[in-house]
């Protein structure tokens, strides 16, 4: 291995990236962009759900349960429903995916025998957002009851005992908002590495093969390895620019909230820089022509990271066979990492066993890349 | 290295298989230092793979070669510092300016820092790009892209040079130009295997290398392959029709060849049948009308040509 030529070889690539707007495009504006896009597209959280009531008695006390669900800030109460048929219109119509109707005899019956029953009625097509509406209209009840409770003993005189009454107080740590974004955002980071990284990449060696540029350059001196490591040198640089660029955005853009060591996450993110551009030499290697090249990089790396890192779907949530597979899914490592450390404050004595898998795939990756490519022919 | 009298470059019954198909088959070659060798032969007659074996590129299927001294084979890699190379197809970056390629390559070939700034400056002078330093190669003519890529092949004074097809696609001004620098290196003692498919560059050369269907047909200096290669004597058959009349030279006593070259015919007479004196009544007696008749100083196509059809008759005995 010879310094001088693998620097030659780094600036030579260096030059070409600097002079294809494609490949500046995708090294400086691609992470800008899905940045934007997935920190503020992709939410689980579900905000002003479209809630229509049908209120059948309209008395003061259903008015106000009424305008409890408007004030929870969950839901948007989108119209105001007067008849059976209003109800089911509305819902096939999509002006609402959750209703809430009152019966005619709500008070009367609360008054008499301590109980009364509000129907609820969900647009079940999209199961998920039925699910956690249906938990929101639940805590927005269970307010309700406490507080009909607390009237209640008061008008009678009782004083309120918790003698027998158990009351959950829910704690939520790491993500103490609840907010999806604080979880989302970390894993996008690995998206954009690994999109930036292998696009950029898989183009390098069958750029060559198609200019023609190839048999001059394998005729010269300079050694496979030099080769690998000269091309891959710029494409690192501009992948751990990228890495702080979305980093920074992350924590002061997003205030994602960041707690873990910034050494670190450095050091996975080089990790995982290494193997997405390993891969992505590999397959520009193997594959000659560059398009192939590109969609064969998206594939392999795009894939995974979106769906089987945990990225999105939990892990834990998946079928056994599935999670099983994870375990050969990189991208899952790094979005461990970047989940504990920004999230958790995790240090290496927790995030060893990610490290080591992200460490171990890019020794093997780097190693196959490295032998890869033959300076022949045939 | 091997003492100066060594040839620098030698193959022994190298061969190149594809599948079943023979690209050179058991090629034996030797080209002196300081030698300018000229490889001719038609498009597939295996000139760029033999080349390209030359260079390490490509692995012989059988048979072996030596450049500057290094097995191509095992020493690839020590061949590859010895050599200068210009694939047929152009192969600068082309979105890298000239001075950039320059330097590149001066990088990829560790030319010492302290000469860089000389050799790229004789470089850009010697392709006549002086002031075009930063041009983008992309946007250059034909001609000086390949003196430029040649530049880029001779930075760090290689002993052997190989071009393959160098000037083609270049207009005729700018071939000769090319030739002119192709003899100033030779002139500084670099072996030079030059193919060409332009016969008239075939002149050019100290010695030519015949290949045709990946054998190696004749060798020799231009002039040696005009006597010894022709068997007689050519001369230029101004007559009609022309088709009947080379279907009755091809059968007369002593006729060796008779080619239609324009709207003429080159025949080739050898000893002891006929002769310029009596050919026209010869061709009188197949209802063919001679007109003059007059000797040629065979070109080096009339060798080939006859080259080339000896080896078909042959193949066609067989």
């Amino acid at each position: 291995m010879n310094l001088r030529r693998l620097l030659a070889m780094a600036y030579k690539e260096a030059l070409q990236i600097w002079r294809d707007p494609r490949s500046l495009a995708i090294a400086l504006i691609m992470p800008l962009m899905q940045m934007g896009l997935l920190g503020y597209g992709v939410s689980l959280d579900i905000k002003h759900v479209p809630l229509c009531v049908y209120d059948q008695e309209n008395s003061q006390l259903s008015r106000a349960i009424d305008s409890r669900f408007q004030a929870a800030g969950w839901f948007s109460i989108t119209h105001v429903l007067h008849s059976q048929a209003d109800l089911r219109n509305a819902m096939n119509a999509g002006q609402c995916i959750a209703a809430v109707v009152i019966p005619v005899d709500f008070s009367r019956h609360l008054a008499s025998t301590g109980t009364a029953s509000i129907q609820a009625i969900f647009d079940a097509t999209d199961v998920n957002t039925t699910n956690i509406a249906q938990g929101y209209l639940q805590g927005v009840i269970a307010q309700t009851n406490a507080q009909i409770q607390a009237q209640w003993r008061a008008a009678h005189g009782v004083q309120p005992t918790l003698i027998g009454q158990v009351n959950l107080q829910p704690s939520t740590w790491f993500n103490e908002t609840l907010d999806s974004r604080n979880f989302i955002i970390p894993g996008v980071v690995a998206v954009i590495l690994a999109l930036v990284g292998a696009q950029l990449t898989s183009l390098t060696v069958s750029r060559e093969w198609e200019r023609g540029t190839m048999e001059q350059l394998i005729s010269t001196p300079v050694t496979a390895l030099e080769v690998m490591l000269g091309k891959l040198l710029p494409y690192f640089v501009v992948g751990m620019v990228d890495a702080v660029v979305c980093l920074g955005l992350a924590v002061y853009w997003f205030g994602v909230p960041m707690r873990g060591n910034l050494v670190t996450l450095f050091a996975a993110t080089a990790l995982f820089s290494m193997v997405i551009l390993g891969i992505g030499y590999l397959i520009s290697v193997r594959i000659r022509s560059q398009l192939g090249a590109s969609q064969i990089a998206l594939l392999v790396t795009m894939l995974p990271t979106t769906l089987l890192s945990g990225y999105t779907f939990p892990i834990d949530q998946m079928p056994a066979p599935i999670q099983a597979l994870t375990l050969i899914v990189y991208p899952r490592y790094y979005v461990t990492i970047l989940r504990g450390i920004f999230l958790k404050g995790s240090g290496i004595a927790d995030l060893w066993q990610p490290l080591l898998g992200l460490l171990i795939f890019a020794v093997v990756i780097v190693y196959l890349a490295a032998r890869a490519f033959h300076k022949r022919l045939d | 290295m091997n003492p100066a009298q060594d040839p620098a470059v030698v193959a022994q019954g190298l061969t190149k298989r594809f599948g079943h198909f023979v690209a050179v088959d058991h090629l034996d070659l030797s080209i002196a230092r300081g030698e300018v060798m000229g490889f001719i032969g038609p498009n597939g007659a295996g000139k760029s793979t033999t080349i390209r074996m030359f260079c390490g590129l490509v692995t012989p299927s059988a048979g072996r070669a030596t450049v500057a001294g290094f097995d191509v084979g095992s020493q690839s890699q020590a061949v590859r510092e010895h050599i200068g190379y210009m694939s047929q197809k152009f192969s600068l970056y082309g979105d890298l300016t000239v001075a950039e390629n320059l330097r590149f390559f001066g990088g990829i070939y560790r030319v010492p820092q302290q000469e860089m700034a000389e050799r790229v400056a004789f470089a850009l002078s010697m392709a006549g790009l002086e002031g075009r330093e930063n041009a983008l190669v992309a946007t250059l003519a034909g001609g000086w892209k390949q003196r430029l890529a040649l530049g880029c092949a001779i930075l760090h004074r290689p002993p052997v040079l190989f071009l393959d097809e160098p000037t083609s696609g270049v207009e005729p001004e700018a071939r000769r130009k090319f030739w002119d620098l192709i003899h100033q290196l030779a002139a500084g003692g670099v072996t030079i295997l030059v193919s060409t498919h332009y016969m008239d560059e075939a002149e050019y050369c100290n010695r030519i290398a015949l290949i045709d269907r990946g054998k190696l047909m004749a060798v020799g200096s231009p002039g040696e392959l005009r006597t010894r290669e022709l068997g007689g004597e050519l001369v230029e058959v101004a007559c009609a029709p022309l088709g009947a009349a080379r279907t009755a030279l091809l059968t007369a006593p002593g006729v060796v060849e008779a080619a239609i070259f324009g709207d003429k015919l080159h025949v080739v007479l050898g000893q002891g049948g006929l002769t310029s004196e009596t050919l026209p009544d010869f061709l009188q007696t197949h209802g063919v009308q001679t007109g003059q008749i007059r000797d040629v100083v065979p070109s080096l196509e009339d060798v080939f040509v006859r080259i080339v059809s000896r080896a078909q008759d042959a193949r066609s005995a067989a």
